[in-house]
């Protein structure tokens, strides 16, 4: 297992290359331009000024090079100072002074370090669309495994429905329904995510959760939908499975049978479809953030491509590619766990 | 009696107390939402207005516009004017006094030697600053003093406030952002992201692209102001969201420019809790019409230049007619409602240098049609006029967004109605107005035959706004396509008149030069189409006091005067 997981590392690396340059070039390619959204009362010759200011002027594969070195070396060095120093993990070792003050990958917007602002960003969206993500789960397990076990039932049509619904409706659609009726009618759930919202007292908690609520519903529909489909049709193909009737013929309880044996078969694929999905929260429910006004890391990329903010929507997508490649190793190793079939040595 | 008197003054003293004695931070906190969301605090190194707002809490300039577009002393103690001998006779100084005893935010005192290093940080040649237009043909700036600046020009200079006036220019401190000059400046993100100011509020947190945390600056040269202890500026979203939080829920005192269809306004107005409020500035919606030749079938390089006129709508009759079929008030009905106004001119304020001229604003087909018949140009079996292979077949662009596409219809269709064959095509608006030369879409390269969008001037000041249409800026390929001219209008003429408007320095002779500049590039001539002198919504809760809707300087510029209605 070990050697597979360091093999499958090694080999990450020349992908993650290519993505980062596929990704480089497609938006060089792309038409647009940081000065779009500048008044055209500024004339062109400040523009082109502060075009050079932001390092336009430079050829194509140099401008490459340094976003690369910047992007692993430059902001990983940031990041081991910061470990070393603050953070409580790694704080009792010695401290490093690896960043010795070269230029960090500058939004062109903000003119700051991406960096920063993406860890800004990241607990909002890990806490909106990660509890959404996580809720969905919950509710789509339970749902997908009864529905299975009694299908054609009541319970497992109004399942199908429901899921079907949550599934075909925009969370533009669902979200925006939900402020009209929630915010603006009965005026119980702010309809604006309040990101400064300090966590100190019950009553700060209860804000939090009331502006959670809203956007956290309406992601956990859309991805129980889903998932609770993959459940429902995975349990399916077990359910008539020729080891279920010998287990029910040993004379094993109905509870052990379903959620012992069928429920950790049917588990392997669903098990990497939620895995696969964790990326996703990271990148943010986009449309869903947008509504909501969370202004987590899928306002940001939204915002960064509006303006043609180039470094920032390279680093995030990238950073997004990163994790996808990630995932998918973990979904890979979770496989080896479940199914001990599987063996990668 | 007597002492039942008594206890009903005291009770009415005590009722009036908030009134009378107003106090700093006294009436708690203001929400603020801009729905697109501040990136930077410096305006120096962002054009972008949300930016330029955002910064004026916390920046401010020498003076201001008012909501009338007249100058008003902020950190300076008054106007100069060549009347009050602030400016000198040959127009080629002018000098401030600074107010006395003015602190900064963090206590030090400002100085002239702050104000000379705002012209240093801008004006230096590697900082790529936003506003450097704003210190165009400054020669030096030099303090005489420690609360005079005297600012010489090269040249003499009939409108001097560029420097120092206005939301662009706000003064920065020296001690803050001395190591931030030139190519060093995007290197000082803490300076960027709060600069210490004079403005009523200092900036607590600022989070990029997402909200700034305000509090009453404690050194602010009003002891009584501002009214609020803290501010909150969120920002993002879309201006739906916005509007709806002020006018329908409530939770937002204040949402800047609210550009929602009338009737979707209306409603939410409905919800009680706020009124929208318009002002108007200089923002003109307009059709350029292209003096040359757009047609694909010419070589790279060779359309929309001079090499090949227009073959129509270099006709004066033709331009004419397609002004003439164009309803404007039904289209300000239909886009703009209480937030615009038809207009002929492309100056429409301030009132001055504004021509007045009104035919424009009733569609007469009728006529459109008879100049084309007399103009020669003959409807053809499918309706579409043609003169020999000439035929009346316009591309018209304009920019991705919900409004200039409904323009686009129903202009087509009236243009359709005298004999055009009208195409269309929307361009998203990152492209359309980015500078990209290699982009085939950008509104400066202009390759189709007429195109709509949006434009106005800072300030008060058309001198270079009308500069702008000059022969020499044209966009072309040796320019990179850079350029103002976007219409490609070149009229001796004209570009004659306006050098003349750079050696006039009564303000009477400018409107009346300024007035001609307008109509011969509009009414006269047609190559501009004005469509819709464009306004400002606000949405304004109602129980936010003292806010004045500014359309010539930041909409936030009295921030100070806010107070909350009990």
């Amino acid at each position: 297992m070990l050697t597979f997981i360091i093999r499958r590392l090694f080999l990450a690396i020349p992908t993650l290359l290519v993505i980062s340059l596929i990704i480089f070039l497609l938006l060089e390619l792309a038409p647009g331009d940081p000065m779009a959204q500048v008044p055209l009362t500024v004339p062109p010759e400040v523009k082109e000024k502060m075009r050079l200011a932001l390092g336009l002027g430079e050829p194509l594969h140099i401008r490459y090079i340094k976003w690369v070195w910047q992007f692993f070396v430059v902001e990983p060095s940031v990041l081991i100072d910061w470990l070393t120093r603050e953070s409580a993990l790694f704080g009792w070792l010695p401290d490093t002074t690896l960043y010795d003050g070269q230029l960090r990958v500058l939004s062109w917007q903000t003119r700051s370090p991406v960096m920063d602002i993406v860890v800004q960003r990241l607990p909002q969206t890990m806490w909106v669309v990660g509890m959404g993500y996580l809720f969905g789960v919950m509710i789509a397990l339970p749902i997908g495994i009864y529905s299975a076990y009694r299908q054609y039932s009541i319970f497992d049509q109004v399942g199908t429905f429901i899921s079907m619904v949550g599934f075909s409706v925009p969370t533009f659609f669902t979200g925006v329904l939900l402020i009209v009726i929630f915010s603006v009618e009965l005026g119980w759930f702010p309809s604006i995510y309040d990101t400064t919202l300090v966590v100190n007292s019950w009553d700060s908690f209860m804000m939090q959760v009331r502006q959670m609520v809203m956007p956290v519903t309406v992601l956990a529909l859309f991805n129980a939908a889903q998932i609770s489909r993959f459940m429902r049709s995975s349990m399916l193909d077990n359910l008539t499975q020729d080891y279920v009737r010998t287990a029910r013929a040993k004379g094993l309880s109905e509870r052990a049978v379903v959620l012992g044996h069928v429920l950790r078969n049917s588990m392997i694929p669903v098990v990497t479809v939620i895995a696969l999905g964790v990326p996703q929260v990271f990148g943010g429910a986009i449309i869903t953030e947008q509504v909501f006004k969370v202004n987590g890391l899928g306002q940001l990329l939204i915002g960064a491509i509006e303006a043609n903010d180039l470094p920032m929507v390279q680093t995030l997508t990238f950073i997004f590619a990163l994790l996808i490649v990630v995932f998918n190793l973990i979904a890979d190793v979770l496989y080896g766990i479940i199914d001990p079939r599987i063996r990668y040595d | 009696m007597k002492f039942k008197a008594l206890m009903l003054g005291a009770v009415a003293s005590f009722a009036f107390a908030p009134a009378a004695f107003a106090q700093r931070g006294a009436d708690g906190h203001v929400n603020v939402i801009y729905w697109q969301a501040p990136s930077i605090l410096n305006p120096y190194l962002s054009g972008g207005t949300k930016d330029l707002e955002a910064s004026s809490l916390i920046i401010e300039p020498l003076g201001r516009y008012d909501q009338t577009g007249a100058l008003v002393p902020y950190l300076a103690t008054e106007i100069p004017t060549v009347a009050n001998g602030g400016v000198s006779a040959d127009l080629k100084t002018i000098t401030w006094k600074l107010k006395p005893g003015l602190l900064w935010a963090d206590g030090t005192p400002l100085t002239s030697a702050d104000v000379v290093f705002t012209a240093e940080y801008c004006m230096h040649p590697e900082g790529g600053c936003a506003q450097a237009a704003k210190f165009e043909g400054v020669d030096k700036v030099e303090a005489i003093d420690p609360t005079t600046v005297k600012v010489t020009f090269k040249e003499a200079k009939p409108n001097p406030y560029g420097p120092f006036m206005g939301a662009q220019a706000p003064i920065i401190q020296k001690a803050q952002f001395a190591e931030c000059l030139g190519a060093k400046a995007p290197e000082c993100t803490t300076a960027n992201f709060g600069p210490i100011g004079t403005g009523p509020f200092k900036v607590t947190e600022f989070r990029p692209n997402d909200v700034i945390s305000l509090e009453a600056n404690p050194n602010f040269r009003d002891p009584a102001k501002p009214a609020f202890a803290t501010m909150t500026l969120k920002g993002g979203g879309d201006a739906a969201a916005a509007g709806r939080s002020v006018l329908e829920t409530g939770e937002f005192d204040l949402a800047w420019n609210l550009q929602l269809a009338p009737d979707v306004l209306a409603n939410m107005a409905k919800g009680g809790k706020g009124e929208a409020r318009s002002g108007f500035g200089s923002l003109v919606e307009r059709i350029m019409v292209n003096q040359y030749s757009a047609d694909p079938s010419l070589p790279e390089g060779e359309r929309s230049t001079a090499k090949h006129p227009h073959p129509f709508l270099s006709d004066v009759n033709v331009r004419k007619a397609l002004s003439l079929a164009i309803d404007r008030p039904l289209l300000v009905e239909v886009g703009y409602g209480q937030a615009g106004r038809p207009t002929c001119d492309l100056v429409p304020a301030p009132a001055i240098y504004v021509s007045g001229r009104t035919e424009c604003q009733t569609q007469d087909l009728a006529a459109a049609n008879k100049l084309l018949d007399d103009a020669g140009y003959v409807r053809g079996a499918d309706g579409v006029r043609a003169k020999g292979d000439v035929r009346l077949k316009i591309l018209f662009q304009t920019s991705t967004n919900a409004v200039r596409q409904d323009f686009q219809a129903l202009i087509k269709q009236w243009w359709e109605e005298i004999g055009f064959e009208v195409e269309l095509r929307n361009v998203s608006a990152s492209v359309f107005f980015g500078g990209d030369p290699g982009s085939p879409d950008t509104f400066q390269k202009f390759y189709a035959d007429v195109q709509m969008y949006a434009n106005n001037f800072d300030g008060t000041d058309p001198e270079a706004y009308m500069a702008a249409q000059t022969c020499d800026k044209i966009p072309r390929p040796e320019s990179q396509w850079q350029g103002e001219n976007i219409a490609r209008i070149c009229i001796p003429e004209y570009d004659a008149l306006v050098a003349e408007l750079g050696k006039t320095g009564d303000i009477n002779a400018r409107a009346e030069i300024v007035k001609k500049l307008n109509n011969m590039i509009t009414n006269d001539s047609h190559m501009i189409i004005p469509l819709v002198d464009r306004g400002r919504v606000t949405g304004v809760a109602k129980t936010l006091g003292g806010f004045t809707l500014n359309t010539w300087d930041s909409e936030l510029w009295n921030a100070a005067d806010w107070y909350r209605i009990k």
